[in-house]
């Protein structure tokens, strides 16, 4: 299949790793800038070392990738001791532990996992047990990172997960969550369907993940319902890896848009397979495409959507930089918040970030 | 070889603005971008000798200091460090690009170039044995570097010791020296041929002078060396030049505090380390006088091979 000429290098290459085979150093040097900036060098190192092309790549992007092949040892190493202290910090409580995401993929070897870096581990715990969890990963060490008591309440009330916690020592985060979609959202996917489908991580005593399809849809929603899409390529990526592993599975496809439909999930799994197919090629089976388009938008919602989405999802680097890239982010990131909640609690909510909530002006450090 | 000496000063700047300005440091091929005058001045004086590279190839680190434009031309004029669309540093008042520029490169190398184990040191040569001068700062390890570089030695690095995984080979990457505050006037005094770019006060490291680095380290920049010792060195006022030996253990665990990048490393940041460690000699050296600290050094160096 030919990959198209107007879709920014990095893309080309994910689609198509061979396309590396006719790159000159000028290129090679935008792509590695490019990947740089999307978080995915380690995963170029994996997916041309998986393809076999390694050798040709000449010495000195070679060398960079090599670089990012210690680096991303050190993240796995890291992921399985943060983990680790997960597992041993809930020991006693008797909670299922699950696995969301990033580190769902790492423990679980899954191709997704491969060279993905990620800054938090996030798990999913019954609602109920929420203040049990919360002491006991207190008591070992992590604490809540928001003070603000507007942002306390905001997260407790509304959201689908506690405020962010931090080890004090480590500086390594968490997010607890009990839902995938916060409490004010209009879709509410059932926790305790997810829950009850999770399987166990093979070699991993005491933890599980989602199942295959929720694995793919709560990718889906995270992608697609969210209102930043500074790593929209590389949660895109997770979607084509997952779709390619679990889609040679019997029965994968086939379940999906169901799967989909009972966790009220219908839209953000058509917009999964539909820019997949157009960003990274993804070969998802006509059937499957069909079933879903019943949770697609109407057409001109599509149209706005694609606007949107094409113009985002593409590497934040100034050189994919196009005319309304900012103002597309934008609108999507209202568009996130609006997905959050209901229109008064919004304005609402957007009031107080904007005009009562403290400035946090200090980002940023010297060299 | 081309040298960025070889472009007029016009020219240099057009490269800085246009398609960058492509200087190799040691393994490194760096593309600067600015639109700061005094910085291409800067650059022109303290990067004279270096290698340039064609335009438009693979470059190891973008580096882009440009000066806001707007109401912040006029007011408070700031430099800013871009790197592919963002900015991973607050910025520094104009005057203080030259400077800026020199972290920015360093940080760009311990931030990205794991094919060695960086450690924040010095490093020279002569007769072919390396010397790793790490140091906390305010040890008088620039000062000390500056001296033995202005009598002889090569200066493989003032502040990045390269140590190469693959062969435990000390790879060299030398730029300018930045020297500090009283240690301007001292190495000004004790080498007065010496060639200083503008004298910038008021960084956060208090007043920084950048030496350039002499012609001859950087024409052998391709020339790994073998680590011969490891001094830490501590300035101390009337205090006789001294070597005192550290042991190995305790030689491991100094230049571990030392290292960039040396937790990320896992197992190979401690099989390099390891191997730096048993191949070179520990000493601390407290010294007062740069005179006789050259004395121990040309001692410590032995006769050539």
């Amino acid at each position: 299949m030919s990959v198209p000429e107007s879709l920014p290098l990095l893309v080309r290459v994910l689609r198509s790793p061979q396309e590396v085979l006719a790159l000159d150093l000028a290129q090679w040097d935008l792509l590695l800038r490019q990947a740089a900036n999307a978080n995915l060098l380690v995963s170029m190192l994996y997916l041309l070392e998986d393809a076999g092309l390694l050798a040709a790549v000449p010495a000195a992007p070679r060398e960079h990738l090599e670089w990012t092949r210690l680096a991303a040892s050190n993240h796995a190493r890291g992921v399985r001791y943060e983990v680790a202290r997960i597992v041993a910090a809930l020991a006693g409580l008797d909670v299922p532990l699950i696995l969301l995401k990033g580190g769902a993929y790492a423990m679980a070897g899954l191709d997704a996992g491969r060279g993905r870096l990620f800054t938090d581990i996030d798990i999913l715990v019954p609602k109920p047990r929420l203040d049990e969890v919360e002491a006991a990963l207190m008591l070992h060490g992590w604490a809540s990172a928001h003070h603000d008591p507007y942002d306390q309440r905001y997260y407790r009330e509304w959201m689908h997960e506690i405020p962010p916690m931090v080890h004090v020592r480590r500086g390594n985060a968490i997010d607890v969550h009990h839902a995938i979609l916060p409490e004010t959202a209009a879709e509410r996917p059932d926790p305790d369907l997810l829950r009850a489908a999770a399987i166990p991580v093979a070699g991993e005593p005491g933890l599980f993940m989602l199942a295959p399809h929720d694995m793919f849809l709560h990718s889906a929603v995270h992608l697609f319902s969210d209102g930043e899409f500074d790593h929209g390529l590389r949660d895109l990526l997770d979607l084509h890896r997952l779709a390619l592993q679990f889609g040679a599975e019997p029965g994968f496809w086939e379940g999906l848009a169901p799967r989909a439909q009972a966790l009220q999930l219908g839209r953000p799994l058509y917009y999964a397979l539909r820019y997949l197919q157009r960003m990274l090629g993804t070969p998802v089976p006509p059937e499957v495409v069909r079933a879903a388009a019943a949770g697609g938008p109407g057409p001109l919602l599509r149209s706005l959507m694609d606007a949107l989405f094409l113009r985002v999802l593409p590497p934040h680097h100034p050189s994919c930089a196009g005319r309304f890239g900012a103002a597309a982010r934008f609108a999507l990131y209202v568009r996130g918040n609006w997905l959050r909640m209901p229109p008064f609690m919004l304005a609402r909510h957007l009031f107080h970030k904007a005009f009562i909530s403290p400035r946090d002006d200090a980002k940023g450090e010297q060299a | 070889m081309l040298t960025v000496s070889s472009l007029a000063p016009a020219q240099l700047r057009a490269r800085l603005s246009g398609p960058g300005l492509d200087v190799q440091t040691g393994p490194f091929a760096n593309r600067i971008h600015s639109n700061i005058p005094h910085l291409a001045a800067g650059l022109a004086v303290l990067y004279a000798d270096y290698p340039l590279n064609e335009a438009g190839g693979f470059a190891d680190f973008h580096l882009d200091l440009g000066q806001p434009g707007g109401i912040r031309r006029w007011w408070r004029p700031q430099v800013r460090f871009e790197q592919d669309g963002k900015f991973p540093f607050k910025p520094l008042p104009v005057a203080q690009a030259q400077p800026f520029c020199e972290w920015m490169m360093n940080w760009c190398v311990s931030n990205r170039a794991h094919g060695y184990l960086i450690v924040h040191a010095a490093v020279v040569e002569k007769h072919g044995r390396g010397i790793i001068l790490p140091a906390p700062p305010g040890s008088g390890k620039s000062t000390l570097c500056a001296a033995l570089v202005c009598r002889g030695w090569r200066l493989l690095s003032d502040e990045l010791a390269l140590v190469r995984h693959a062969d435990g080979l000390l790879v060299p990457v030398p730029r300018p020296v930045s020297l500090k505050n009283r240690s301007i006037e001292v190495i000004r005094a004790f080498a007065p041929e010496a060639v200083f770019g503008s004298v910038v006060h008021g960084t956060m490291k208090g007043t920084v002078g950048l030496m350039r680095a002499p012609g001859d380290s950087i024409r052998r920049a391709g020339e790994a060396v073998v680590p011969h010792a490891i001094v830490f060195p501590q300035w101390e006022d009337g205090a006789p030049a001294e070597l005192e030996p550290v042991t190995r253990a305790r030689l491991f665990m100094r230049v571990a505090d030392n290292a960039f990048n040396y937790t990320l490393l896992g197992a190979r940041g401690f099989d390099t380390l390891a191997g730096l460690a048993q191949r070179s000699a520990g000493y601390t050296f407290r010294y007062s006088k740069l005179d006789e600290a050259m004395a121990v050094f040309d001692a410590l160096a032995g006769e050539a091979p």
